[in-house]
């Protein structure tokens, strides 16, 4: 009889008070609103995402359009960001190329987190496999990343041109070159914390409920590393697109006429004296994208944290 | 609504338990040594009755509760629960019976997920172990906050929005959930407020009044102790020196640890606490890695003769239901 009534009294309280089921999802937007920095992030960076997307649909010059009468030109109407020595349009080439800037960025940010989380948490979990993969990681810290990316793409760059394509093909390339080269740093980094988190008395607690190490890893630790993988994942977003320029600029990212901001940032590089702004919108463009998504990031990982979100 | 009085029943056996953790050294990782942690314990809690399990700080009480409910895999010995050897079970038959022992931890900040909900925390174990409805489930957790005096209003609170004696109510609640038989608290009170560890404590009582729970309750507290253990067991340096009832215990102690543990226990009479003579031990606790021959207490014992340097004292039963591990008792 009691267990009834109280339970009444209970459900009465969750209206009383005005706490009725709280939506987490509606918890965490509200946080996320509340971060000026992570709101801006956002408006920026989806205003580059759809510029991108859409742009060349509406700015329809072919960014690869060859006009040797009109090269070289200032802002204007006609070209916006003015034209490259060849005449190309640079407004053109900046949304063609940060739809490939943003595509590797961003796959190959995911494929190197995932990655590296995976690792780590595995790592610090199971004690039995630490060393054998900490080692592993270790190796691949240990090699020399620009002769390696060098013989990944001459080895491979012809067999996956074949099959998916010249274009998509090197994406490929790119995206999986770049993931399995940069992800030891979160490993590392997630590994400590796994380390450190597995000694606390809540994984004990899950332990002696019988949980399975897999529900383990998915309840109790991945949510609670989420902070530093978040991080890495800003940080490495910014890390893919300037790889790829750097590959771009050694010839070994995508064709040259195909435009990345990376390309573009390094064929200004000599006429930078005549041409300053040739370099500054690329830079600008990756700056912008980078600093958006950090702030997006930051804002992210508060609001995914309960502690923060009470504030 | 059987009163907690104990059965006589035995619900829990450990006999020659024993938990070594290695010590690794140099380049290659060499095994040097062991840190004994715990080094040879027998006792058994009977069905119903509470055990406390008292000792100083590094004694290896912790480490005890740990290997009876198997958190650790012990090195040595066994621990029967009602038969069954836990310590040597399959993982998949572990599972099994894990629901029918549970734990409450000291540090009641650090034994709850800051990331999930308090409603997720309590429903963490039934998810587990049994197959109900969202809803039956959310009405077992408000039973559960019911029981253990939170308002259950609180299910999608965070633990940080909670007092420390609030999140240890939250804990039990958790080690309540699946209905447990015997429950291993950890220091339970140890982290709490002297205003709040009274409430704990009765909370902790009435629940086993209410559900016959069978309770070792690791403390180093005496007094509270005294209050709420049916017998107690006397730990030091990973053995168990004395274990006796309560009364027995604490009246007529026969070791000589045990005497300089209750002579450490204030008198609340300021005339008797001034005129009172103290055992106090000198020295430290020597190293687990390296304890000493003979009894393990040699070193600090006021009493200590040329054998117990050498010889390891026997446990025995010195008066009916009372055993000491000393030579001179």
């Amino acid at each position: 009889m009691t267990d009834v009534t109280s339970k009444q009294e209970a459900m009465k309280s969750f209206t009383d008070l005005g706490t009725q089921q709280r939506s987490q999802i509606r918890d965490i937007w509200d946080q996320f609103t509340t971060h000026k920095g992570a709101l801006i992030g956002s408006f920026v960076f989806f205003g580059i995402l759809f510029a991108v997307v859409i742009g060349p649909w509406i700015w329809t010059l072919d960014p690869t359009f060859v006009d040797i009468r009109s090269r070289n030109q200032g802002v204007s109407f006609a070209h916006p960001f003015g034209t490259d020595q060849l005449g190309r349009d640079l407004f053109a080439r900046m949304l063609e190329g940060g739809r490939v800037s943003i595509a590797v960025g961003l796959t190959a940010m995911l494929l190197s987190v995932i990655l590296g989380a995976a690792v780590g948490v595995v790592a610090g979990f199971f004690q039995k496999l630490d060393g054998p993969l900490m080692r592993l990681t270790d190796l691949f810290l240990a090699l020399p990343l620009l002769p390696l990316l060098l013989v990944i793409v001459t080895l491979f760059r012809e067999p996956l041109a074949a099959s998916f394509g010249p274009e998509g093909g090197i994406f490929i390339l790119m995206v999986s070159a770049i993931g399995i080269t940069s992800w030891m740093q979160t490993a590392r980094i997630v590994r400590g914390d796994v380390l450190a988190l597995k000694e606390r008395d809540f994984v004990l607690a899950a332990r002696s409920i019988g949980t399975p190490s897999r529900r383990m890893i998915t309840r109790h630790v991945l949510p609670n590393v989420l902070s530093p993988i978040m991080v890495s994942a800003t940080l490495g977003i910014a890390n893919a697109i300037i790889t790829e320029s750097a590959l771009s600029f050694l010839g070994l990212g995508f064709p040259p006429d195909f435009p990345t901001w990376g390309r573009l940032l390094f064929d200004a590089i000599p006429y930078m004296p005549q041409y300053p702004m040739w370099v500054v919108w690329p830079g600008v463009a990756i700056s912008l994208t980078v600093l958006s998504v950090n702030y997006m990031g930051d804002g992210l990982r508060d609001a995914l944290d309960p502690r923060q979100r009470s504030r | 609504m059987a009163e907690p009085t104990a059965s006589g029943e035995t619900l829990v056996n450990v006999s020659d338990l024993k938990m070594h953790f290695p010590i690794y050294k140099g380049l290659f990782r060499r095994k040097v040594g062991d840190v004994k942690a715990v080094d040879g314990l027998s006792f058994d809690i009977r069905r119903g009755e509470t055990l406390g399990l008292v000792g100083e700080s590094g004694c290896g009480k912790s480490t005890t509760g740990r290997a009876v409910l198997r958190l650790y895999d012990p090195t040595h010995g066994t621990v029967s629960f009602e038969g069954t050897d836990v310590a040597h079970l399959s993982l998949e038959e572990l599972r099994k019976i894990r629901p029918r022992m549970q734990m409450i931890f000291q540090d009641p900040q650090a034994c709850l997920n800051p990331r999930m909900t308090v409603g997720a925390i309590i429903a963490e174990p039934l998810i587990e172990h049994e197959s109900m409805s969202k809803e039956e489930r959310e009405d077992r957790v408000v039973d559960l906050l019911n029981a253990v005096g939170l308002n259950p209003a609180y299910i999608n609170r965070y633990p940080h929005e909670f007092s420390g004696g609030q999140r240890q109510r939250i804990g039990i609640a958790r080690a309540l959930a699946l209905d447990p038989d015997f429950i291993v608290c950890d220091e339970p009170i140890a982290a709490l407020d002297v205003s709040i560890q009274a409430q704990v404590v009765n909370l902790l009582e009435d629940l086993q009044k209410e559900r016959g729970l069978t309770y070792l309750f690791i403390s180093h507290d005496l007094s509270m102790v005294r209050h709420i253990a049916d017998r107690v067991a006397v730990m030091y340096l990973g053995k168990i020196m004395e274990l006796a009832p309560r009364e027995t215990l604490f009246s007529d102690p026969q070791h000589p640890y045990t005497k300089a543990l209750l002579s450490a226990v204030p008198v609340a009479d300021p005339k008797i606490e001034a005129t009172r003579e103290r055992t106090i031990l000198k020295g430290d606790v020597p190293s687990p890695s390296n304890p000493p021959a003979g009894c393990v207490f040699c070193t600090r014992c006021p009493i200590a003769e040329k054998k117990c340097f050498t010889v390891a004292p026997e446990w025995r039963e010195l008066n009916p239901d009372q055993f000491v591990a000393c030579h001179l008792a």
